[in-house]
């Protein structure tokens, strides 16, 4: 794969906005100003950034309880997100939604989830959309280890293989459904793109901590469902780099874990590397990117903290069209 | 009398009755925890701190750590209570209920009749609903009223520690499956526990205030809403019947009635949305039962027709508050 330095620029941009928006969050969330359950997307910005960064603002996918980073690479607004997740009237979902509920259909992102495992017919859904539309749009379903063993998403692959539409089930594997381990609940000897190669589907595996060879291999899978050869499945290995959801004591964790994936599994260190070392971007370069992003979501809290609350009286709007 | 809270009161009689017989099983998302990691399991015992220790105590055939596959929970209790063993599945939300609706609603609830009384199906489903902590549409529903909708069902919502044991220790002695409802909010509160062998009927609510001047039905979290509401109210001399209901199916009719007949006066207190409710089945049972002892129409006090919010301040404007509790008495009691 060949990149311009406005593409790696980019890329690594999209990856340091999702990292540097968890890890703020991180901290936020310890003064209590923020509500409810966040799950944080740390570790894994390689697959979002890495797939997302291939598709369209045409092309649709639905994601997870752990979606910030799905959201922010398929280019939803990073301060509406800041605001939804403080709960504040100017959030992309009016502060109905937080952090589990971001949705922008207007940039093909349809929703976070709450319900795991609730995402992938829908991606099956707006692939067989896509497909009467014939403008070549795909449906992509982001799921958990812990998703695939849902029945929705069993049924969702088998319908999409007997439909033959351009939908696309990426599992990402970070090796934990909340405490339990994929060792355990995942019966398929820990491999997920098996299942999907079960049902019919050509499905990839690719290094999930690694931006380059996850846009690689689903480089090779958009290509093939683009062309019209139905649906197909890819599994990266990723890691979750913070609590199944914050609060979490992690008690689950090996010894010394936490520290040796953010040592030996960092995509954006992993870039870094990479780059500089083919001297196709210089530390400076990436330097720069660091502290914009540093001061792109210092402004995106400051304006969420003084954002309004949403208006009480609005509580019950919203849940039907207005026709009259 | 042991002081405990409702999440201790469930885990020792969890404890007590596995002890007791050993066809009690529990299955669930995490109910062990850490199973399939460097950490290992035991490591959390439920995500609501519900379960801890009985890994250890009663072992993997027991007690069963689930992949994230809800229908199968359930169905595997149906067919394991079916079986002869007496299943305990746990839902780590109730609204994961819509996951599972199937092996709930057209399989546990049905077989007994459909096989012409012939078996019995003792699972109990340990739901745990209720906003008050954020958690959003998905996350905060209280579905008690579709279930308690269901024949076949019974629907059990304790308030307090003692009933916590009283009402899951029947439910686990008897052969009906049990719904069995936490509410996020309540796992805290504390209060004093009866040793030993403690059951609780279904079917009886309990009196928690007598004043005479107005009748206030509630469950769950609503209970200790509408206490604040009393309090209140006792300053300006009005006194409050508050029955909470301890289990919407079967319903305490009686307790209902005997109250309105006194005071003539109704207002049902409700976590959920007016359509459908416990709220308005209990207001049409009483005017089709008591109609000629109501002296003001009953009210009902309920969330708004939507789904839950996010934002804090929304969900205080969607939950009912001892407020809104406190201006439906004055409306019934000033209604000429
Ligand atoms: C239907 C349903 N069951 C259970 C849960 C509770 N829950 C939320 S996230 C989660 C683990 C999901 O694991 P995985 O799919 O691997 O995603 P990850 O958290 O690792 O991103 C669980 C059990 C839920 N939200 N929905
Ligand atoms: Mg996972």
């Amino acid at each position: 794969m060949q990149f311009n330095r406005d593409e790696l620029l980019g890329a690594y941009r999209r990856m340091k906005v999702i990292r540097e928006f968890e890890e703020r969050l991180h901290e936020e969330i310890k003064t209590g100003e923020i509500a409810g359950f966040t799950h944080l997307y740390a570790g894994q910005e390689a697959v979002a950034v890495g797939i997302c960064d291939q598709l369209t603002v045409e092309d649709m996918i639905v994601s997870t309880h752990r979606g910030h980073g799905h959201c922010i690479a398929k280019g939803c607004d990073v301060k509406g997100m800041m605001k939804e997740i403080f709960g504040r009237a100017g959030g992309l979902c009016k502060g109905r939604g937080g952090s589990m509920h971001i949705a922008d259909l207007d940039v093909g992102m349809l929703g976070a989830n709450g319900i795991v495992g609730g995402g992938a017919p829908q991606a099956v859904g707006a692939a067989i959309a896509a497909r009467i539309d014939g403008k070549g749009r795909v449906g992509i379903a982001f799921s958990g280890d812990g998703a695939c063993n849902q029945g929705t998403t069993f049924e969702a692959m088998n319908l999409a293989v007997v439909t033959k539409v351009p939908a696309i089930f990426v599992f990402e594997n970070n090796h934990y459904s909340e405490h339990t381990g994929d060792a355990y609940a995942v019966g398929t000897n820990k491999d997920i793109a098996s299942r999907a190669e079960g049902f019919g589907m050509k499905a990839w595996r690719a290094n999930g901590c690694d931006f380059f060879e996850t846009y690689t291999a689903f480089a090779e899978l958009l290509e093939y469902v683009r062309a019209g050869n139905g649906p197909a499945a890819i599994e990266l290995d990723t890691e979750r780099y913070y609590g199944h959801f914050e609060g979490d004591p992690q008690r689950y964790r090996g010894k010394g874990e936490i520290d040796r994936i953010r040592a030996e599994r960092d995509c954006l260190k992993a870039f870094r590397a990479k780059v500089v070392g083919a001297a196709l971007l210089t530390d400076d370069d990436l330097d720069k990117v660091d502290a914009e992003v540093i001061a792109q979501i210092e402004e995106a809290v400051a304006e969420a903290r003084a954002d309004e609350l949403p208006d009480p009286a609005t509580v019950a709007d919203d849940v039907y069209v207005e026709y009259y | 009398m042991a002081i405990m809270n409702i999440r201790e009161a469930i885990v020792s009689t969890l404890h007590a009755e596995m002890e007791r017989d050993s066809d009690i099983i529990l299955l669930g998302e995490d109910v062990v925890g850490g199973n399939g990691t460097a950490g290992g399991p035991e490591a959390i015992g439920g995500i609501w701190g519900t379960s801890p220790g009985l890994w250890e105590k009663f072992g993997p055939e027991r007690v069963i750590d689930t992949p994230i596959s809800e229908s199968a929970i359930i169905g595997a209790a149906a067919g394991a209570a079916l079986a002869g063993k007496r299943p305990v599945a746990e839902l780590m939300f109730a609204d994961f209920v819509g996951v599972s609706l199937d092996q709930i609603w057209n399989q546990m609830a049905k077989f007994r009749y459909m096989f012409g009384g012939k078996t019995k199906c003792p699972a109990v489903v340990r739901l745990v609903y209720g906003a008050g902590m954020s958690t959003a549409a998905q996350h905060s529903q209280s579905v008690y009223a579709m279930l308690t909708a269901m024949p076949g069902l019974k629907v059990v919502l304790p308030t307090t520690p003692a009933d916590a044991k009283g009402l899951l220790t029947e439910a686990l002695r008897g052969d009906d499956p049990v719904m069995y409802f936490e509410h996020k909010t309540l796992y805290g509160v504390k209060g004093e526990v009866p040793e030993g062998d403690y059951r609780q009927r279904f079917g009886e609510a309990r009196v928690v205030r007598e004043g005479g001047d107005v009748t206030v039905i509630a469950c769950g979290r609503m209970v200790s809403f509408s206490e604040k509401a009393a309090d209140k109210l006792a300053a300006d001399g009005i006194g409050m019947d508050l029955l909470d209901l301890r289990t919407t199916s079967p319903l305490d009719e009686d307790a209902i009635l005997e109250s309105v007949e006194q005071t003539g006066r109704l207002v049902v207190v409700d976590e959920t949305p007016p359509r459908c409710s416990l709220a308005a089945d209990i207001c049409a049972m009483v005017a089709q039962r008591a109609f000629s002892s109501l002296k003001a129409p009953p009210q009902m006090v309920t969330a708004p027709h939507s789904p839950i919010p996010f934002a804090r301040n929304l969900e205080r404007a969607w939950v009912p508050s001892p407020q809104k509790v406190e201006e439906a008495v004055r409306r019934v009691l000033a209604f000429r």
